[in-house]
């Protein structure tokens, strides 16, 4: 047992979720409660009812020995910053355990604890010593964090007067030059341009040289596969594998082959005349190729297979789509409708294609919802037909991984300068 | 934090499991951290002041201004006593341990949740960030003594021998900011309404306390049960520390440490109790 980095046995986690109540409720809810406890009935074990529960993670257990770094993947949802947090000691299991040896370094976020009022020399200290580190031991390394965040000239500026890139890599330097013997990361690597994260991840794979144990959350394949050794597979809270890094990789990309998903054709949760009937829907590249997943900036044709009531042509066709956050908010609806077109007359069955030139969202999960309108009269509506992922395709072409707080849509455009006219100047720049 | 830490076999062995019931403060835990709390209290200190005209000068300009407001009001056109001193000496006496409470406390009870930001991302002992505010409104309070000193020498007024005992009751007003702290930052994760109570509680505590007024204005057989509001037994342990003057009888001073004591506790035992659920409650 002592060989091991970190050995988790029927780890799992319950939140309480939905309920009535609000998230933290009020003190007079609870006096109250309290003061009229007696004079109700004791029910014992009144715990949250199990429908109003969720189990984050369920009896997970892995091991893994000094030395090896680790990848956990999985898709939005599946379980992986709880498992992290959980390894990390912020939040507690609701039931198994986790046996940690060494010292212990967790890098959630980088930057936490960072003050904007601070400047950077005092942001460094403080932070190194959130994360654990020892003040003597950041005295050591200061210059070499400070050269690596390129930053020696704003030293004593306040980092609230830092661009956001200098502002990362200072937050990035400190928690590179943490020296626990387990260290936990998140996807602390997925933001800057690609120039950062490349020095990111090699900087990682410094680190994982050097003997550390690493356990690294990630949605990055490539990084996934080039840095750990190992993969382990969430998918709804449960470990569904762990193993090679290679194979987790294909066993997390084949989870979006949506072999859960019913077939069209099959569902039944829809409205309209049924004159013309969505079967089947399938994401195909340019080139007619069946795709999984949407890279950004590449062209994609969402190909729907339909079939007429009666086996005859349809006349006057219509069809739209309608692009939904996995929320349910609207980001876009594109179709016939919009072109100022209709579908004249189609055949008895075939496929209503919907051509996307530039996939505009980024990276993430969405919805989709099929409208078809054959002679003026809805003939078939369903609500969230497929999901859609969305991976990144370097739209910009920049290498810049833009992230979906900064934007939703990418945008097919450009930006320089032009000189004011009569200025003299020779136009544009 | 909350889970148990079993460091006897072998190098740092962590085992994190679900806790339950009651569990002590790990004193080797907050050991450990000391250096967080020490950066934690610097950064509270270094900002506190940032982007102000005055800047420290804050930290003369409320007791002082307070004292003049007391003098004037209460003093001279409210005529109430002051056992023998010199009014202004006799009320910034009692404000200096006050306002190192009233700080403490208000700060210190919003802290968890002002700093959901580390608590969400990081493990460290909870215990840090209520301990680090509370020992950065020391800093308040060390200048606020300098112009007491300033304010006595111009009376000439010397501290007798009771000066001995002065720590002592900067030690019970400590602990009684951290214990009050702790229960309120606790509350104030899962109960928002802490954040709105807090002015209230600081007001009415004042007026209940003798910083206007001396202690002596309760009637001898009372003067005990005033002692229940430990600041009472703080701001008269004070002003005889610093005055010589007898408003804080014995009893009054015990009580008020007892009650301290259980607060400081109490609060404790709460945080603990409840800071396994802050990240999730947050």
């Amino acid at each position: 047992m002592s060989i091991l980095a970190i050995r988790a046995e029927g780890v799992g986690k319950r939140y309480a979720i939905g309920a009535p109540r609000a998230p933290y409720g009020s003190l007079r809810e609870t006096v109250t409660q309290a003061l009229t406890a007696p004079f109700r009935r004791r029910a014992r074990g009144r715990s949250v009812p199990e429908s109003d529960t969720l189990w984050a993670l369920q009896d997970v257990a892995f091991d893994v020995r000094p030395g090896e770094v680790v990848g956990v993947i999985g898709r939005n949802g599946a379980g992986k910053s709880t498992l992290l947090k959980i390894l990390a000691r912020i939040t507690e299991p609701t039931t198994g355990q986790v046996v940690l040896s060494g010292r212990v370094g967790s890098l959630l976020e980088i930057g936490t604890g960072f003050h904007s009022e601070l400047t950077g020399r005092e942001n460094v200290f403080l932070n190194g010593a959130i994360l654990g580190m020892r003040r003597v031991e950041i005295q050591r390394k200061f210059d070499e964090i400070v050269a690596f965040a390129e930053i020696e000239r704003f030293l004593d500026t306040p980092v609230k007067h830092y661009s956001t890139g200098m502002y990362l890599r200072l937050a990035f330097a400190v928690a590179a030059h943490l020296e626990p013997e387990i260290l936990l990361v998140d996807e602390v690597l997925a933001v800057g341009d690609a120039a950062f994260q490349r020095k990111c991840l090699g900087k990682m794979g410094d680190v994982a040289r050097t003997g550390r144990t690493i356990l690294f959350v990630s949605h990055n394949m490539g990084a996934v596969t080039s840095i750990c050794e190992k993969g382990i597979v969430l998918e709804a809270g449960r470990v569904v594998f762990s193993g090679p890094a290679i194979e987790a990789a294909t066993v997390y990309l084949n989870q979006f082959s949506g072999a859960a998903e019913p077939r069209v054709a099959e569902r039944r949760d829809r409205t309209g005349s049924g004159e013309v009937r969505l079967t089947d829907f399938g994401i195909q590249s340019a080139k007619g190729e069946r795709l999984e997943a949407i890279r950004n900036g590449e062209a994609v044709r969402l190909v729907f297979e339909y079939e007429t009531r009666d086996g005859q042509s349809a006349r006057n066709v219509e069809f739209q789509i309608v692009v939904r956050t996995e929320a349910g908010d609207l980001l876009f609806q594109f179709g016939s409708r919009f072109l100022g077109r209709r579908l004249d007359r189609i055949p008895g069955a075939g496929s209503l294609v919907c051509e996307i030139r530039r996939f505009p969202l980024v990276p993430g999960r969405y919805r989709l919802d099929a409208f078809v309108v054959a002679d003026g009269v809805p003939s078939d509506f369903i609500l969230w037909v497929a999901p859609l992922t969305v991976v990144d395709g370097d739209f910009y072409g920049s290498g810049y991984r833009v992230f979906e707080r900064e934007s939703r849509f990418l945008i097919d455009g450009d930006v320089g300068c032009e000189a004011r006219a009569g200025d003299g100047g020779d136009g544009r720049s | 934090m909350t889970s148990r830490v079993a460091e006897a076999a072998g190098p740092s062995l962590v085992v994190v499991r679900p806790s339950r019931g009651w569990t002590g403060v790990s004193l080797r835990d907050l050991w450990a951290y000391r250096e967080l709390l020490y950066f934690l209290a610097w950064r509270d200190i270094k900002v506190r002041y940032k982007q102000t005209m005055l800047g420290v000068a804050w930290a003369v300009i409320q007791p002082v201004f307070a004292m003049v407001v007391f003098t004037v009001f209460f003093g001279r056109l409210g005529g109430l006593p002051s056992d023998g001193m010199p009014y202004p000496l006799f009320t910034l006496c009692a404000l200096l341990p006050w306002q190192l409470f009233a700080h403490a406390l208000t700060e210190s009870s919003t802290s968890v949740v002002g700093n959901q930001n580390l608590i969400t991302k990081v493990y460290f002992p909870r215990l840090v960030i209520p301990l680090a505010t509370v020992l950065a409104s020391l800093v308040d309070f060390l200048i606020a003594c300098a112009v007491f000193v300033v304010l006595a020498a111009y009376y000439g007024v010397a501290p007798g021998p009771t000066i001995w005992s002065l720590p002592l009751f900067v030690l019970l007003a400590l602990g009684l900011a951290t214990g009050v702290g702790a229960w309120l930052s606790a509350l104030n994760v899962r109960y928002r309404d802490v954040r709105h109570a807090i002015p209230f509680l600081v007001q009415v505590w004042f007026l209940a306390t003798p910083i206007a007024y001396p202690a002596t204005l309760v009637p001898e057989p009372w003067r005990a049960w005033y002692g229940l509001n430990p600041m009472a037994g703080v701001v008269e342990g004070f002003r005889r520390a610093l005055l010589g003057t007898s408003g804080g009888s014995s009893g009054l001073l015990v009580a008020s440490a007892a009650v301290t004591v259980i607060i400081l506790l109490s609060g404790l035992a709460y945080f603990r109790r409840t800071e396994r659920t802050f990240a999730d409650t947050i």
